[in-house]
């Protein structure tokens, strides 16, 4: 192979490996967005994404698409559950408290998991085939046709519904100033309990593509991604959906032509040093608004 | 004057524990296990304490301080292993060598505000253990052995004693009282003359320097050390110290790691549900205690050293005792 | 927020019981263990410090398994001296500090006569010094590392192990790659992240160039990485005759489908890392074909059957490589207590280096001068997901 068939190669390899970090980078920059919190439990809502999935598949025979929107439902309601046991009480607390209880959640979802389901990887069953397509000589294989189908069309959705729907005109209101938004009518907390059932379906997305792409899933797998998916959202501007998709992606393909043209051991360093370059001239990320602190 | 009492109070005070510990230990009614939890305590409290004064009194939230623990405890062992020095030497030179990193990445970085230098320091502390675990001089992934057992309790009270006063001197000094307008409000300490980026990167120089010094007794008390144990969930592990005592009280963090450490130990006999305790714990303890344990409240604060200081306003309020702002703690 | 402050309540409730709960069913479970044991005139106390917890959880929760279930066969059987074994579970947190921080308790709080555990050398390396200054032996399971039992020419007087080392895997493969598979040019991809996957490529780069064939490319991945197509294509590029992978089967799982994925067709080498059900099932039936690894023993070997199908009947799964050295290790430290005559640590240590042909789960063992088992090991080839025996290879003691 030469050298533009490698790289392109390695771009298609990245481009599927950013969708699934800019779906959890999604999440993340939504909630982010609307209360500044880094949930850190949200790889963990990812792992249980992927989890339930699992369960449907195999124990009650489901076909991927229901198994898909059942683990969606599944994880909006648990990170709805989380965030009103867990992150509401603590609203007018110092946000570096509710960042502590947000590890603190992390690591109750990652070790529960590994408790009721053992720490052993589970197999996700096959639910495709093996379809390789060779166009040209480059190599996609179905699952990754897969990934590129659902990233765009819940994007398409999300993006439909922060922007033309009442309830994204009301996240979007919450997130640019709670006070002001509650004193128009909007029920804050409501939007709040709202936003993180989006990003949680969205993770628990990314959870399911990943158990069908790699097929294999254990109780840690949402500790790296999901940081990774932080950093996608930085790099991005957090709080910026489009920079989050943007940034997604671009991780994904900054990690892949890492690996490929240099050593995969130095593939995190590589990407976090980007990362610290980006923010070192763009301090609020790519798409990120600068906010000059007024005194 | 006052100042100089109440150091000489809290010197007898740990010295006097020092000694009890040490009969005690002696005596073998402290067993080896709780020895060894003991001195991992000193450790932690070096480590929370130092990581404080970054992220509680100067308020510049790093995510990366077991990247400088590493930069210590690597450092400290080729001196000792490879290059036989003393201890002392290795606890010394890991401390600048830490330091040194740290005013290296502090100089780009403490230009960023909030959530954003924390998630460059977290990078930049997986970019120190991914550098670490590629260089095959000190055993890369597998690990660097051989280790000579320096670390004894003496050894690890001790030098946790010199940097409890050195920090506490440092944030009740002029220069600890800059570095607490920083954090109270960056645009107003400027105006009133701070020299803001001097001070973080002064703070962030020092922590990670009593980093260093955390991780060269922490390197010589375990025959291994590995790259993998300087994860960004090690430095999660010091933020839930410092937070959990309290963001900027010397004595939050010192009962933060007592806490964390403590709860690790008494669990050790129930391996499966360990963590799950422990998370339940953490996520309790933030819903009845959001400002930590003890807020910004230092053990000076209490009766006994009140009546010794019976001090004014002014300087209770350089202190960092003034507990009006304790509720403005979430600056991170 | 009235609705917050009331679950709020309710919740914490709800948490304190719960942890109330997790704390009595921990400690329930402890004393009844113990009770068994009172009963049968004495216990004998022994420390199993696994990675319950953490980035290996896995490997470690194995190794335990198989542990518990030799133990469990030898109480049945009336325990040895008279006396029933009692496992002192401790968690190594899958971090070398920790592993020594649990050794350490096991030894000194909880008076363990002998340790077995961690599964990885890492851990294992960690405890050495602390057990050797109690004078308590301890037994790595499946830390394959040559270190762990000898160290600048020494022999460490207190570590063994039940698994082979190592050189032996690396050489057997390189061999097999070079003469069976008349391999020129091969490609190693190792776990930079683990000792025992940097140590076996070394090795087998050592040993392929030394029969004649050629390294084209090094290339390394991390512990818990999820993409390797990156580094798959590039791989693919150096076009060599087969790819040499040892490394653990959550990995190597992955690696063989993505590489089967991107139309790499060359053979693929491993090591006993591969030996687990969940290889066939990561990478696919198909994908595997025209792969081979060594491990320790075959599951189609008739002297291995019984313990196959005690390890089924308890836990209703086939054991792993790590469950089967868990069982091994069980076994090699009750036959030296049994030969001990005693429980006094020194003594056990004494008998477990005289250990001479003892019949273990996966074969027969002997222990060498240098601590290490004297093992055979076998090549396996995948066919349509199931391992067929290629060679068998036993070392000359």
């Amino acid at each position: 192979m030469d050298f533009f068939n490698v790289f392109v190669q390695q771009i298609i390899n990245g481009v599927s490996l950013g969708s699934i970090y800019a779906l959890i980078a999604l999440g993340y920059t939504m909630v982010y967005g609307i209360i500044k919190l880094i949930n850190f439990a949200h790889g963990d809502i990812y792992m249980v994404g992927a989890y339930v999935s699992f369960f449907a598949v195999t124990m009650a025979n489901m076909s991927i698409v229901p198994a898909l929107l059942i683990s969606m439902v599944v994880t909006a309601l648990l990170g709805m559950l989380v965030e009103r046991l867990a992150y509401a009480p603590l609203r007018h607390a110092p946000r570096i408290s509710v960042l502590i209880t947000a590890i603190g959640m992390s690591f109750l979802l990652e070790y529960g998991s590994m408790y009721f389901v053992s720490p052993t990887p589970r197999t996700f069953p096959e639910v495709m085939g093996n379809l390789a397509y060779n166009i040209g000589g480059f190599v996609i294989n179905g699952q990754q046709l897969l990934i590129f189908a659902i990233t765009t069309i819940l994007m398409i959705i999300l993006t439909y519904v922060v922007q033309k729907t009442k309830v994204g005109q009301a996240m979007r209101a919450v997130s640019f100033d709670t006070e002001t938004a509650q004193l128009m009518g909007i029920n804050a907390n409501r939007i709040i309990n709202f936003t993180f059932g989006i990003g949680s379906a969205l993770a628990a997305a990314g959870g399911v593509l990943v158990g069908v792409y790699y097929n294999s899933i254990d109780p840690l797998m949402g500790i790296m991604p999901g940081l990774k998916a932080f950093v996608a959202a930085v790099f991005g501007g957090i709080g910026s959906i489009p920079g989050a998709m943007a940034g997604g992606i671009m991780l994904g393909v900054i990690e892949a032509l890492v690996s490929g043209f240099i050593s995969s051991t130095f593939r995190d360093a590589a990407a976090f040093a980007i990362l610290i370059l980006v923010l070192l001239f763009r301090p609020s990320g790519i798409f990120g608004k600068a906010v000059r602190e007024k005194v | 004057m006052i100042e100089r009492k109440v150091d000489a109070l809290l010197a007898v005070v740990g010295l006097v524990l020092f000694a009890i510990i040490y009969g005690l230990i002696e005596a073998d009614v402290i067993g080896p296990f709780w020895k060894l939890n003991i001195i991992i305590i000193c450790i932690n409290v070096i480590m929370s304490v130092s990581l404080n004064l970054i992220n509680g009194y100067t308020g510049q939230f790093s995510l990366g301080h077991a990247g400088f623990m590493a930069v210590g405890a690597y450092v400290s062992v080729v001196l000792t292993a490879k290059l036989h020095l003393p201890f002392a030497v290795a606890i010394l030179v890991a401390a600048i060598a830490a330091g040194f990193v740290g005013f290296l990445i502090g100089i780009p970085t403490l230009r960023l505000n909030g959530d954003y230098l924390a998630i460059a320091t977290l990078g930049l502390c997986e970019i120190i253990r991914i550098v670490i675990m590629n260089i095959n001089y000190v055993g890369g992934a597998a690990g660097f052995t051989g280790i000579p057992h320096y670390t004894t309790f003496t050894w690890a009270f001790l030098v946790m004693l010199a940097t409890l006063f050195f920090i506490k001197n440092f944030v009740n000094s002029a220069h600890g009282r800059a570095c607490i307008a920083i954090r109270e409000n960056e645009i107003a300490a400027e105006a009133m003359g701070v020299k803001i980026v001097n001070y973080k990167v002064l703070a962030f120089t020092l922590g990670a320097a009593f980093a260093g010094v955390a991780g060269a007794l922490f390197a010589h008390s375990f025959y291994i050390l590995m790259p993998g144990t300087f994860s960004f969930l090690q430095s999660f592990n010091y933020l839930i110290m410092v937070v959990l005592g309290g963001l900027g009280s010397i004595t939050g963090s010192i009962a933060g790691a007592f806490v964390v450490t403590g709860i690790s130990a008494a669990l050790a006999g129930v391996p499966e549900f360990r963590m799950i305790i422990y998370s339940i714990i953490l996520i309790l303890l933030m819903f009845y205690r959001p400002q930590g344990l003890f807020g910004y409240v230092e053990i000076t604060n209490l009766p006994l050293f009140r009546y010794l200081k019976n001090i004014s306003p002014e300087a209770k309020k350089a202190m960092g005792i003034d507990t009006e702002d304790s509720g403005k703690g979430g600056k991170a | 927020m009235k609705f917050g402050k009331k679950m709020l309540k309710a919740m914490s409730l709800l948490a304190g019981a719960a942890l109330m709960g997790a704390v009595l069913t921990g400690c329930g479970g402890g004393e009844k263990k113990a009770d068994n044991g009172a009963k049968a005139g004495g216990e004998i106390k022994i420390g199993a410090n696994f990675e319950m917890t953490g980035g290996v959880a896995n490997y470690g929760s194995a190794n335990f398994k198989g542990l518990d279930l030799a133990i469990e066969e030898i109480n049945a059987k009336g325990g040895v001296l008279g006396k029933k074994i009692v496992l002192v579970k401790a968690d190594s947190k899958s971090d070398p500090a920790e592993a020594a921080n649990a050794a350490t308790k096991l030894i000194s709080s909880d008076k363990v006569k002998a340790i077995i555990g961690p599964a990885t050398t890492g851990g294992v390396m960690a405890e050495i010094q602390i057990a050797n200054d109690a004078k308590v032996p301890v037994i790595g399971p499946s830390a394959t590392s040559p270190k762990v039992t000898v160290e600048n020419g020494q022999v460490k007087p207190f570590v063994f192990r039940s698994c082979f080392i190592d050189p032996l895997q690396g050489d057997v493969m390189a061999t097999f790659a070079a003469k069976t598979l008349k391999a020129k040019t091969a490609v190693i991809y190792v776990d930079s992240s683990s000792d025992y996957s940097k140590s076996l490529g070394d090795v087998f780069k050592e040993k392929f160039e030394a029969a004649g064939g050629k390294i084209a490319m090094q290339e390394a991945f991390l512990q818990k990485d999820q993409d390797f197509k990156a580094t798959l294509t590039k791989l693919k590029g150096a076009n060599a005759d087969v790819i040499f992978v040892p490394a653990y089967y959550e990995e190597v799982g992955k690696i063989v489908k993505q590489a089967r994925e991107l139309g790499i067709t060359c053979p693929i080498l491993g090591t006993d890392g591969w030996d687990d059900a969940k290889t066939v099932e990561l990478a696919g039936k198909g994908a595997l074909n025209n792969t081979y690894f060594s491990t320790h023993y075959s599951d189609q070997d008739k002297e291995v059957q019984g313990f196959i199908n005690a390890y089924k009947k308890k836990y209703n799964e086939a054991p792993n490589v790590f469950a089967a050295l868990g069982y091994d290790a069980g076994i090699l430290l009750a036959d030296a207590i049994k030969r001990a005559g005693s429980d006094d640590p020194v003594k056990i240590t004494k008998a477990l280096e005289e250990t001479k042909d003892l019949a273990v789960g996966t074969g027969k063992i002997t222990m060498d001068k240098n601590h290490n088992p004297i093992k055979s090991a076998v090549i396996l080839e995948y066919k349509d997901g199931k391992t067929v025996m290629k060679e068998k290879i036993t070392p000359k003691a």
